[in-house]
């Protein structure tokens, strides 16, 4: 008789499916998942100590990198940690921009993990719908930034500058016709908020659009229900957050029972799961999908009516404008303090958390009352979830890993950092 | 002035805040040494041979109920209130470029000061914060026991913290290096560990392999960490006490 062994294979970091660079080592009893060892790391950029030598400022970009999906959320909470260390409150219309972007870029991420999630267990078509109505949101990034994904746009007292007039347009080239052109221009004559009011129209017939593809799909069902599933009471113990945690049924979302900025005044709902399967959490991000375009829609109704001033008026944190330096002794001064050295932040630490589309983002920064931050930890809501791979596929069957890999919308920048 | 009104209202309104403080003093006598904290945000410094039983009543009595750790973190106070330029004295010949006091021990940072783990827990049932710092008493050799008993999610957190700090965690059931290479040499987020690494990879025609080297970069300042006194942050003044008085304090 041969002695039957347990075979270990290895899967990744270079693989279509390990959504980046997850190497994971598994150990399989034919089939069937006896362990899961997932080796992260491959991204790590040490994010942390690389904030350590450099002016509060000058991190916010390193913020879009972490969890490179949902670029702008990872920076509300570095930015939020700062304002509250230094006890300022921005503008009212820059933190109801701030929670409209935070929205754009929820649906942002779903898009994308929607359609990764699905062309991972099977489902082609839906990739190339999300892409289309991701490529109307990168426009607003664009928009408002100049850059499509890392737009450091927020800053502690507010945001950059205010939404633009004007939508930046499509030009005829030798892959795009005049008439796909002027299509395309034809909901870009207005401003970023006219533009964005017409997505928000637009949208809810797209996530429809989605869910006449899967959600009564016999395939779709078949790989993802009953696939990965987590109590209530494991997924608190295990530290999920986020739709992973509301897919088990915890009704937890920090806009709601911890809100920041403008989330109390929004009228939205929170979705939650019942068994907390693969397929609960799939509906549980599709209906947030519909929520986050209720909410962006309340946003723009205030930015239209309200406007005003989006960042604080703080001659200590705040960049004086070009044209003031030009004639102004002292913004010249500030100015180059602010360029050169930046501001000291009082010493103390901080802890704060937004709902970012995985969960929930925390930024701990403890300061020592320098220029620079003494110690910045970013809590990734990812990283809880990946470490509890093991946990979920255990005696699931080999296909079902990168079921679990995609329900769980691993991406690496933040769990690596 | 809280720079979010609605998180204020909800989680840290000061009532909230000290029906919650006075609870764990009454649940832990004698266990707990508050933290003084400017942000509205509760902060304990636990000992830590009483971590465990600390941690186990944090979770489990029925008004405090913090059934989530939502963060692990290591913390090395090596550099803490130190500052890479002289800011309070100008000199004759004026400021200089800033200096690098690399790695060697302050004299006022006391031996078991260095190294801290910080723990964040979330009580969902009960919508409340709550951070914990434990001081290891060994800065050689930096020990804590392991909560991954209490709180599962403390696992990987433990693992990172081992990882970047070195600190050792008693009773984790699988202590490896998380994200660094494999086969690497220190603890890189230790404050005496340089930002240009000390060894870089290039690939060796001759052995045909990858290779590892000592760094061919020098480590440069580029803005100096400068800490100006503001009288708009004075506790004095703001009635806000600084946090951990004792390491907090500048030596410029």
């Amino acid at each position: 008789m041969a002695e039957i062994r347990n075979y270990t294979m290895n899967f990744g970091p270079q693989h279509p499916a390990a959504h980046g660079v997850l190497r994971l080592v598994l150990e399989l009893d034919g089939e069937v998942i006896q362990k899961a060892d997932p080796h992260v790391g491959l991204l790590h950029r040490a994010t942390e100590k690389l904030a350590e030598s450099k002016p509060f400022n000058q991190s916010i970009g390193y913020m879009d990198r972490l969890d490179y999906v949902s670029m702008m959320c990872n920076e509300h909470a570095y930015v939020m940690a700062i304002e509250k260390l230094l006890h300022l409150e921005p503008p009212l219309r820059a933190q109801y921009i701030r929670v409209m972007f935070d929205e754009i870029t929820r649906i942002l991420n779903h898009l994308m993990w929607l359609g990764a999630h699905a062309i991972d267990i099977g489902a082609m078509t839906v990739f190339l719908y999300c892409f289309r109505e991701r490529e109307d949101l990168m426009d607003c990034y664009e928009a408002v930034s100049g850059t499509r994904m890392h737009a450091t746009y927020y800053r502690p007292g507010g945001v950059y500058r205010d939404l633009p007039e004007t939508m930046p347009q499509y030009q005829q080239s030798q892959w795009r016709s005049k008439k796909e052109a002027d299509r395309l221009n034809s909901r870009r004559s207005g401003g970023l908020l006219d533009f964005i009011a017409d997505f928000t129209r637009r949208f809810p017939a797209c996530v429809d659009q989605y869910e006449t593809l899967l959600t009564d799909n016999r395939i779709w069902k078949q790989r993802t229900v009953n696939i990965g599933v987590v109590s209530p009471e494991r997924a608190m113990q295990l530290g999920f957050s986020g739709p992973m945690l509301r897919g088990s049924g915890v009704e937890w979302d920090l806009r709601k029972k911890q809100p920041y900025d403008v989330y109390d005044k929004m009228d939205f709902d929170i979705p939650v799961g019942v068994n907390g399967d693969c397929y609960d959490r799939y509906l549980v991000r599709v209906e947030e999908l519909r929520q986050s375009n209720r909410i962006v829609e309340q946003c723009v109704a205030w930015l239209k009516a309200n406007p005003g001033s989006v960042m604080i008026d703080d001659r200590k944190v705040r960049p004086p404008r070009r044209e003031e330096m030009k004639g102004d002794m002292e913004s010249l001064i500030h100015h180059f303090k602010l360029m050169t050295e930046g501001y000291c932040v009082p010493a103390g630490e901080v802890y704060a958390a937004v709902e970012a589309p995985k969960g929930e983002l925390g930024v701990y920064l403890v300061s020592d009352g320098a220029n620079k931050p003494y110690r910045l930890k970013v809590r990734p809501p990812g990283f809880s979830h990946l470490a509890s791979l093991d946990e979920m596929v255990r005696g699931h069957m080999l296909a079902d890993v990168v079921a679990v890999i995609g329900t769980q919308d691993i991406v690496f920048g933040e769990i690596d950092r | 002035m809280s720079a979010d009104p609605g998180t204020a209202a909800a989680v840290a309104t000061p009532t909230r805040l000290e029906a919650l403080a006075r609870t764990i003093t009454s649940a832990l006598p004698g266990k707990l040494v508050s933290a003084a904290n400017t942000v509205g945000e509760l902060t304990y410094e636990v000992a830590a041979d009483e971590l465990l039983a600390v941690a186990a009543v944090l979770r489990d009595a029925p008004d405090l109920k913090f059934e989530m750790c939502m963060d692990v973190c290591g913390v090395d106070y090596l550099a803490h209130g130190r500052d890479e330029w002289n800011t309070h004295s100008a000199t004759s010949s004026g400021f200089s470029r800033g200096v690098a006091r690399g790695a060697q021990r302050p004299s006022e940072l006391p031996p078991g000061r260095r190294f801290a783990v910080v723990y964040h827990l979330l009580s969902i049932s009960l919508n409340q914060r709550l951070r914990l710092r434990v001081f290891c008493a060994d800065d050689e050799q930096p020990m804590v026991d392991s909560v991954t008993g209490i709180w599962a999610a403390a696992n990987w957190f433990e693992r990172e913290a081992f990882d970047l700090f070195g600190i050792l965690f008693k009773g984790h059931p699988d202590l490896r290096r998380l994200l660094t290479d494999y086969g690497f040499i220190g603890h890189p987020f230790r404050k005496d560990f340089p930002l240009s690494g000390n060894v870089e990879v290039r690939y060796d025609p001759e052995k045909g392999r990858v290779v590892y080297q000592p760094v061919t970069i020098d480590p440069r300042i580029l803005v100096p960490k400068v800490i100006r006194h503001d009288n708009r942050y004075d506790p004095q003044l703001t009635n806000a006490p600084v946090h951990t008085a004792s390491i907090a304090k500048s030596d410029g």
